[in-house]
């Protein structure tokens, strides 16, 4: 007889933490099976080389939403906040940006900033409040409350103003390119808001809906870039620990085989090793796809909604670069005290754009763009003293790749990278003495994301709010009787916020009450 | 000048060399890309020949499909509605199938050829749907629609036809069953099961031998009365049997845009395919809460009064005639049974066996339109229903 409990969590990324901690805050038995032999996922802070560690996907931490600080009581250990942007020009002369100011684009675009950052992040708090919640339900049984969140959604959108509404619909379907363009004058600034636009994604700035990611990212905390101590893992390590206080049980390195379904429900789930588990109730922190396709089978659920899944676009597109360095490398134009801050590589929006144009055909970048963080410049913990770890997000760099991913392919794009920045950092080259370059296949392999997307699949018009993953399971709950969904496939998306682990708690135990 | 025959882009049947020497009418419409006749000679002897003797209908260009695969059954079992694990190699079983919201998309009969091994016979085609349901299965789906010629072989005189041709274990094939057996050193198949609701057989064959097969056939039934039938007599032979059929008794839920213009298989009297025992299949669970709140639409079978086919009429629950409650999708005529029949499509609660309602039937005598309110009975059995289709083994005619 397997162990019975009344929640399986499978997987124990950030999101499967934050949504096992409230099952069992609810008064749930909750078990979360982690492949890892860490907790976290994808949040997670690794040591790539003797001595040094380095989060391993995402490094800096701007959408955590507050909610879920308040529901489980989480005080996340920050070792800075506020952190600027500097926005790299070869010659020196950066552009700054943080909250609502910019410096170094002229008095023009700090104004121009200033309105654009307002508006944006008006409609950003709009859609934060959707971003907590359940998406509502649509068609002709939907359930009164969800035609009240609907009709509210409708009411928020008009209190707007009928100008700003109307601002809102115009560009909610369209791309950062043309809005920046018409804007600002600042290439650099052009180039940092695009990338932020489209990071994590397999969009170009030109793509539909970049606004809307743009828009994402700041729904919740307006994307105030904030470092953890001891990297993303010790944000995870935190939702662990409070998960564990209202008495979940984690186990790690139990990768899980399969989600058993009898008589057409899950029924709780089975692991490599072959322990098995029971519960009528299996909340997948996996993407969709490896849910359905791979721990479910796809004949347990029904063809139409098979078909969808099978469908969603998960080309991951980011590649992460950690190199170990004996030293800060210099940067000209950059005081001493900045190096804790963030630091891109995007000069103008064709830049950006150009960037994309070889990940459609399964290239990498010839110039990728970059997000380059020196995380142990404020935090001592993640590399021997005196030396220091670099941590960027490089984009573009295709989960299909043509050629496919070798150690050659992988030292190829590395020499890219290198070369790119050598205009900005002279003399990184010579400061590494480590480097761990992780593609999407190997985001894949190791984090068990498929396609090793940011989001579990990408952030689109199509796929968001009432259709994400895909219509008719936009609720958390799989068309599977006791199967739901906690990941970044699931409504809002991805990235450290937690709101997609909150609502389907949420959801559980409102469903669940009601049965 | 010679007068040239217009080139119409269709395929022609494999029996077409046999076909156009009966012809004598040339009325041929399009079927899936082929060319299939309305009539060869007289479509009132056609459907008498199907009554009273035999009729010969050209099935080939019925969409096929063969489906292997160590998933096959699998695969068949989550597709359809009904319990596939029930139908043993040799036996064919009637089907519908449905998307996630529980409406069908077409219906048709699967053959168990041998273990694992199935033949799907349909009106439309739908290998993508097939494909979509195929994800994550180890199956292996081809259309063979193409590479098989099939006939009916349809009326009382059937099986004494099909004996002249040495089928071992005819005589014990039940409804429903089928046999493999030679036919000149290629295979040919044998199933009890047609669209006429008569005693009758559909006989299979790879398409290069199908005019020798077709030689033979009406060499056996010389005597028999064996006549080549087109559509217009096997649409009139499947409403007396209550045969419902797409694009006339229901569209197929791909193919519409409007909500509530596809119909489940609880709204087309198909409820017995439906098993709910099994945890899953497509449709499972739309047609679980239909099951619980109640269908909209219910399929009716009618006998109504005069003789006037109500073709496209709409129903009424009361001769004033004030409020619809649905509409005819076929009629006829029914030479056989001297009744005046009819399926339609009502809202429920209306159209329970036995209830009585009114169709208005539009008919026209000498250009001028004349309109009669008509009483029809709600019936629950087919209309045409000898039990020599069920008789194992056939007696002879």
């Amino acid at each position: 007889m397997a162990e019975r409990y009344d929640a399986i969590v499978v997987g124990a990324g950030h999101n499967g933490l934050v949504c096992a901690a409230l099952l069992a805050k609810g008064g749930k038995k909750v078990l979360v099976l982690e492949a890892n032999e860490r907790v976290g996922g994808a949040a997670v802070t690794r040591e790539f080389a003797d001595g040094y560690s380095v989060s391993s996907c995402a490094h800096l931490l701007y959408q955590l939403q507050p909610q879920v600080e308040k529901d489980l009581g989480l005080k996340p250990a920050l070792v800075a906040s506020g952190l600027h942007t500097v926005a790299l020009a070869k010659d020196g002369k950066h552009v700054r940006i943080v909250g609502n100011e910019v410096s170094g684009a002229g008095q023009d675009d700090a104004d121009s900033y200033r309105r654009f950052h307002a508006r944006m992040c008006r409609y950003a708090d709009l859609l934060k409040t959707y971003v907590n919640q359940t998406p509502p339900r649509l068609g002709r049984d939907a359930p009164k409350g969800d035609m009240l969140t609907l009709a509210r959604l409708g009411f928020d959108l008009r209190r707007l103003g009928r100008t700003e509404m109307r601002e809102f619909l115009r560009l909610i379907g369209m791309n950062i390119y043309d809005e920046v363009v018409e804007r600002f004058g600042s290439q650099l600034l052009r180039g940092a808001i695009s990338l932020d636009a489209v990071t994590g994604t397999h969009l170009g700035p030109r793509s539909p809906n970049t606004i809307l990611t743009y828009l994402y990212r700041l729904a919740g905390r307006h994307a105030e870039l904030c470092q953890p101590a001891g990297g993303m893992g010790g944000i995870a390590e935190a939702l662990a620990e409070r998960a564990r206080s209202f008495g979940a049980v984690i186990r790690t390195g139990m990768p899980v085989r399969r989600i058993v379904v009898e008589n057409g429900r899950a029924a709780g789930v089975e692991c490599e090793n072959g322990d098995a588990f029971s519960s009528w109730l299996v909340v997948s922190n996996a993407d969709p796809k490896t849910t359905i396709m791979k721990l479910v089978g796809t004949r347990h659920v029904e063809t139409g909604f098979t078909h969808r899944i099978h469908h969603l676009r998960m080309r991951g597109n980011v590649a992460k670069l950690h190199l170990a360095l004996d030293g800060l490398p210099s940067m000209s134009g950059v005081d001493k005290r900045e190096y804790g801050d963030r630091f891109i590589i995007a000069p103008d929006e064709n830049y950006v754009e150009r960037a994309f144009n070889h990940a459609k055909y399964g290239e990498t970048s010839a110039s990728p763009v970059f997000e380059i963080t020196f995380p142990s410049f404020r935090d001592t913990s993640l590399a021997p003293t005196g030396k220091h770890v670099m941590s960027a997000i490089v984009q573009y760099a295709p989960y299909a790749l043509r050629e496919g991913w070798s150690e050659k392919s992988k030292k190829a794009f590395i020499d890219t990278c290198m070369q790119v920045m050598a205009d900005y950092l002279p003399d990184l080259a010579g400061r590494v003495t480590a480097t761990e370059l992780l593609t999407p296949a190997d985001i894949e392999s190791q984090f068990h994301v498929t396609g090793g997307h940011w989001h579990h699949g990408e952030l689109a018009l199509d796929a968001f709010l009432f259709t994400r993953p895909v219509g008719g399971a936009a609720q958390y709950a799989m068309p599977l009787d006791g199967l739901y969904l906690c990941g970044a496939g699931a409504h809002p998306g991805g990235g450290v916020s937690g709101a997609a682990g909150r609502n389907a708690a949420r959801q559980i135990l409102k469903r669940e009450k009601s049965v | 000048m010679s007068v040239q025959e217009v080139e119409q882009g269709r395929l022609r049947s494999p029996f077409y060399p046999r076909q156009s020497e009966l012809d004598r009418l040339n009325l041929w419409h399009e079927w899936k890309g082929f060319s299939s006749a309305d009539g060869f000679f007289d479509t009132g002897l056609e459907y008498f020949s199907v009554r009273n003797s035999t009729g010969v209908f050209d099935i080939s260009p019925m969409t096929k499909y063969r489906i292997t695969g160590p998933d096959s059954l699998d695969f068949i079992d989550r597709l359809v509605t009904r319990d596939m694990q029930k139908i043993r190699p040799g036996r064919v079983a009637y089907a519908a199938w449905c998307d996630d919201q529980g409406q069908v998309i077409d219906d048709g009969t699967i053959f168990h050829l041998r273990e694992g091994e199935y033949r799907l016979c349909s009106q439309e085609r739908h290998m993508s749907w097939f494909r979509a349901a195929a994800i994550g299965m180890d199956v292996d789906i081809a259309d063979e629609t193409l590479d098989i010629a099939a006939l009916a072989v349809q009326g009382p005189t059937s099986y004494s036809i099909l004996r002249q041709l040495d089928i071992p274990g005819l005589d014990e094939l039940k409804p429903f069953g089928l046999l493999h057996a030679d036919f000149e050193g290629s295979e040919l198949m044998v199933s009890r099961t047609g669209f006429t609701g008569d005693l009758g057989y559909e006989i299979w064959i790879e398409t290069k031998q199908a005019v020798p097969l077709w030689d033979a056939l009406f060499e056996a039934g010389r005597l028999y009365g064996i006549r080549a039938i087109g559509t217009a007599a096997l649409d009139l032979a499947r409403i007396e049997a209550g045969f419902i059929q797409a694009y006339s008794d229901f569209l197929p839920a791909n193919a519409t845009v409007r909500p509530g213009r596809s119909r489940s298989p609880l709204e087309l009297g198909l409820d017995w395919l439906v098993d709910f025992k099994k945890p899953v299949f497509n449709g499972r669970r739309a047609l679980a809460k239909e099951k619980r709140r109640g269908s909209t639409w219910r399929l009716v079978k009618l006998d109504i009064e005069g003789n006037k086919p109500a073709h496209h009429s709409y129903i009424y629950p009361a001769p004033s005639g004030q409020k619809e409650v649905g509409f005819i999708t076929s009629a006829a005529w029914s030479p056989v049974c001297k009744q005046n029949i009819a399926l339609g499509s009502v809202r429920t609660p209306h159209g329970k066996p036995g209830d009585r309602l009114w169709v208005e039937i539009y008919y026209q005598r000498e250009m001028h339109w004349s309109r009669v309110m008509a009483e029809a009975t709600v019936v629950e059995q087919p209309f045409w229903n000898p039990a020599r289709r069920r008789a194992t083994p056939p007696g002879p005619y």
